[in-house]
């Protein structure tokens, strides 16, 4: 079998290792990725839709007897940062898959660390945050004292949790192309893990303004 | 970014190994991963063969399904006589909990699985499905789930209703392991079942043999697909249910929990819109085989394949809008209730359309009454009697003296053993001779079929009117002198007649796999591709992919024009590729158990060791393990040749 050229993905005729045909041209993991992030959006569609109709039917947040306005305890500014922070962890990871497909593994790696960072950056501020909030001398925001902070952290943390499988799996990814058995068809592998984190990255765009923002309006 | 040039380049080849180098290890080293000529016993347990699943989903789901009549017979007898104490008021509760939750997760859902397992690859003309040891995950996570709940009949069954309602469920009035066992082993049956839809969803759409368009899928196929949708979109809900009510139970969270502002309706809202979807996830199957048996048996093409097809996936479309028609009762508000009457009535418009064509398919056919073919014949009555009770309930004012009372119980068994499991069995008559070799004995069937038929009746019918006098659900006794004595004796009598019919079928499948007379690869003179397979098929389906020219490519094959006759398929030179066999689909399983098991015995005695949440971290780390080992290991391969090429 030839090497892999550097501008050339070569196609591979005896079919059954390689991506093998598929009826409808999506290789077979990616199709299953993009079923499962169907699947994942009515998790979070759940999740979300919880908070919401809890924030409509108890609008005021009772901290130890206060109706405390949720805005005191958010860090609006450090969010709005991580988010960004998020965003950039996208723009990496989109980095990556560009770089794997012209077969430059060492950019790659590159992108894949920064990836790595940025989402490792986020998962630190929320960490920090939700210490702060839970140990708010003022009024602490807890998984148990309010309604707001059940539903709050559920949401946040099952979000968080799902960063935490795409760091760990991007980060086997880095680990793995220093293999000799990383070949072609794991760039179309990391594309499938950048669908995934892609996909958690867009449920943080819709948690932040309907979680977050929307305290301030 | 440097343009092109690679400073490591990535090498072609994915490292295969040719078949003389050494067979790779498992578990770092420790065993051998399985290869051909090994035990039979690791073979079962390792392999991923889809057939293999396919026979295992179905073993292990008549024997839930008998586990569950057994419960069924108790409830029976406990309600034979007014004021009975055949079982306390508790085991009672204990008993339809379990009964439900098991005939609808542990019997009729893997009954389906059996069959989209085995049948579906074969109708696409595939050799295996997409992603096989994810399929074989699928399987043992399944059995992982079923023993679990099963397990809680040693500790404590849960005892709220296999819809279990918070707060009833929450850890003030449910404050044993009866409710955890039942909420783990729920999650970890739906990973089972969404992992199996992704495979299916992907199998599907992307491994039909050449010439298999969509609008030449079998109808089973299809309903395999819709169902496939349903249950990765409608399985989130109850999944988020399950986590709160989990985290309301031991973590002190106040989801359904109304003094601190939690609302128990939030409850029911999750749970129906995962249930109501859930029903067609159960019936949408059945109706694919009704739909493959009596084209058979009519000697004519289905009637309507474009709406049949149409139709079941509105039904699966709709079946998202409904769900509050379990709620007409709870007041949800005038709008809300009229909304959810009018989605109700509307679905049944497609379901009405399915059983004009099936009528159409046999209208003018030349019929043999087989046993498959009376099991779907059965089904068509009985599920339009279950469907018109349905209809009766989608009228609120209705509905409002029906919900709660024996009439629904009637309805739902209606359109569950006389439509679901009947569909079930007509597919089991229908299939053994392809997946055993061997034809089910025809008088036998027919005597069991009709033991059945009879006993359900029996059971059911009575109970409409028991629903109509007002008799209640889910009450353990009931008073001598309301007039509902002679029904409930009567019902009794049927379910015990319906547990022998039950039973000889059973018997009589096992028995045909072990003893039964061999037969031809095409017994019924049938119609789709499944048929063109040996007996059992071999472990690659077929020598050689065939070109599809036609719907119904078999009967096409046999009777059909010369343009519509299959292509022989390319050959295989270097050999047919088979997936390896592997440990850690099992392993995997194995580690989601103990999460499940650590979780409900969170903060409890486990066996003498006071345990707090260690199985949980332990039976995590084994299924990480094993998700990392099953990716490094990859799906490798060995080749076949087959002699007939």
């Amino acid at each position: 079998m030839s090497e892999a050229t550097a501008t050339s993905l070569s196609h591979d005729d005896d079919g059954d290792h390689h991506e093998a045909a598929t009826n409808t041209g999506i290789p077979n993991k990616k199709l299953a990725m993009w079923a499962f992030l169907a699947s994942d959006c009515m998790f979070f569609g759940t999740l979300i839709s919880t908070h919401l109709i809890y924030r409509r039917v108890n609008p005021d947040v009772v901290i130890d007897g206060n109706v405390v306005p949720v805005t005191t305890i958010f860090d609006i500014e450090l969010t709005s940062a991580s988010t960004f922070i998020l965003l950039m962890s996208s723009l990496t990871m989109a980095l990556t898959v560009s770089a794997m497909h012209k077969h430059n593994v060492k950019a790659a790696r590159w992108f894949l660390l920064s990836t790595i960072f940025f989402g490792g950056l986020f998962l630190g501020a929320q960490v920090y945050e939700f210490n702060h909030f839970v140990h708010n001398e003022a009024h602490p925001l807890t998984l148990t004292n309010t309604i707001f902070g059940s539903t709050f952290y559920l949401l946040t943390g099952t979000h968080g949790v799902h960063v935490l499988i795409g760091i760990l799996w991007l980060a086997s990814w880095y680990i793995y192309s220093f293999s000799p058995k990383f070949n072609e068809e794991n760039v179309m592998d990391i594309e499938v893990t950048g669908l995934y984190w892609h996909f958690v990255d867009i449920v943080w765009i819709l948690i932040f303004p309907l979680v977050y923002i929307l305290e301030y309006i | 970014m440097a343009n092109g040039t690679s400073t490591t380049s990535i090498p072609h080849h994915s490292g295969h190994q040719s078949e003389d180098e050494k067979p790779q290890r498992s578990f770092f080293g420790l065993v051998q991963r399985p290869q051909q000529g090994c035990h039979p016993i690791v073979d079962w347990l390792t392999t991923v063969d889809h057939k293999k699943i396919g026979i295992m989903y179905g073993g292990f789901a008549l024997l839930f399904l008998l586990v569950g009549g057994v419960e069924a017979l108790m409830i029976r007898a406990q309600l034979f006589l007014p004021e009975n104490d055949f079982v306390s008021a508790r085991l009672y509760n204990q008993l339809f909990t379990m009964h439900g939750t098991t005939m609808i997760f542990l019997a009729v859902m893997p009954l389906n699985a059996a069959f989209f397992n085995y049948m579906m690859i074969l109708q696409i003309g595939a050799r295996d499905v997409a992603f096989p040891r994810l399929n074989a995950f699928s399987l043992w996570t399944f059995v992982a789930g079923a023993v679990l709940i099963n397990l809680s009949w040693f500790w404590e069954a849960f005892h709220g209703g296999w819809f279990g309602y918070a707060p009833l469920s929450g850890k003030d009035y449910n404050p044993g392991m009866g409710a955890d066992f039942w909420i783990l082993s729920l999650q970890i049956l739906g990973v089972a079942s969404l992992a199996a839809s992704f495979n299916f969803i992907t199998t599907i759409l992307n491994m039909r043999a050449p010439g298999m368009k969509m609008m030449r899928l079998p109808v089973f196929t299809w309903m395999t697909l819709i169902t496939s949708f349903l249950i990765i979109l409608a399985f989130p809900a109850i999944t988020i249910a399950l986590l709160e009510l989990m985290f309301d139970r031991h973590f002190g969270t106040h989801f359904f929990d109304a003094t601190f502002g939690g609302r128990p309706i939030l409850w029911q809202h999750l749970f129906w819109i995962f249930g109501h979807p859930e029903v067609y996830i159960l019936i949408l199957p059945a109706m694919g085989i009704v739909s493959e048996v009596l084209p058979t048996f009519s000697r004519k093409p289905l009637f309507g394949y474009p709406l049949i097809v149409m139709s079941g996936a509105f039904i699966g479309f709709l079946g998202f809008a409904v769900w509050s028609h379990h709620m007409f009762t709870v007041g949800l508000g005038v709008v809300a209730t009229t909304a959810f009457a009018l989605m109700t009535m509307l679905i049944a418009i497609p379901t009405g359309v399915k059983i004009f064509n099936w009528i159409g398919t046999l209208w003018g056919g030349k019929i043999r009454f087989t046993t498959p073919m009376l099991y779907s014949l059965g089904f068509i009555w009985m599920f339009m009697m279950g469907g018109f009770t349905g209809i009766m309930h989608s009228s609120v004012p209705v509905d409002h003296q029906q919900q709660d009372s024996y009439f629904v119980v009637a309805h739902f068994h209606y359109v569950l053993i006389g439509g679901a499991l009947f569909a079930l069995f007509s597919g089991i008559y229908y299939w053994m001779p392809k997946m055993s070799g061997k034809l089910m004995h025809e008088t036998w069937g027919k005597v069991s079929f009709w033991i059945m038929f009879f006993g359900f009746n029996l059971a059911f019918f009575p109970m409409h009117l028991l629903g109509m006098t007002g008799m209640p659900r889910r009450t353990h006794s009931y008073l001598g002198d309301m007039g509902w004595n002679e029904w409930n004796a009567w019902s009794t009598v049927g379910a015990l007649i319906l547990g022998v019919g039950i039973g000889s079928a059973v018997v009589q499948i096992v028995y045909t796999w072990a003893r039964g007379e061999k037969c031809g690869k095409d017994p019924w003179d049938a119609r789709t591709l499944e048929w063109a397979t040996e007996n059992p098929p071999k472990d690659y389906n077929f020598a050689r992919i065939p070109e599809i020219n036609a719907r119904d490519q078999v009967w096409a094959d046999k009777y059909g024009k010369p343009e519509e006759k299959s292509g022989p398929g390319e050959s295989e030179p270097h050999g047919i590729h088979m997936p390896d066999r592997s440990w850690y689909p099992l392993s995997a399983s194995f580690g989601l158990f103990m999460v499940g098991l650590g979780f409900v015995f969170h903060k409890q005695n486990f066996l003498g060791w006071d345990h707090n949440l260690e199985m949980a971290f332990i039976g995590g780390g084994i299924l990480l393990l094993s998700v990392y080992l099953w990716a490094l290991e990859g799906p490798r391969g060995y080749h076949i040749h087959p002699e007939e090429d």
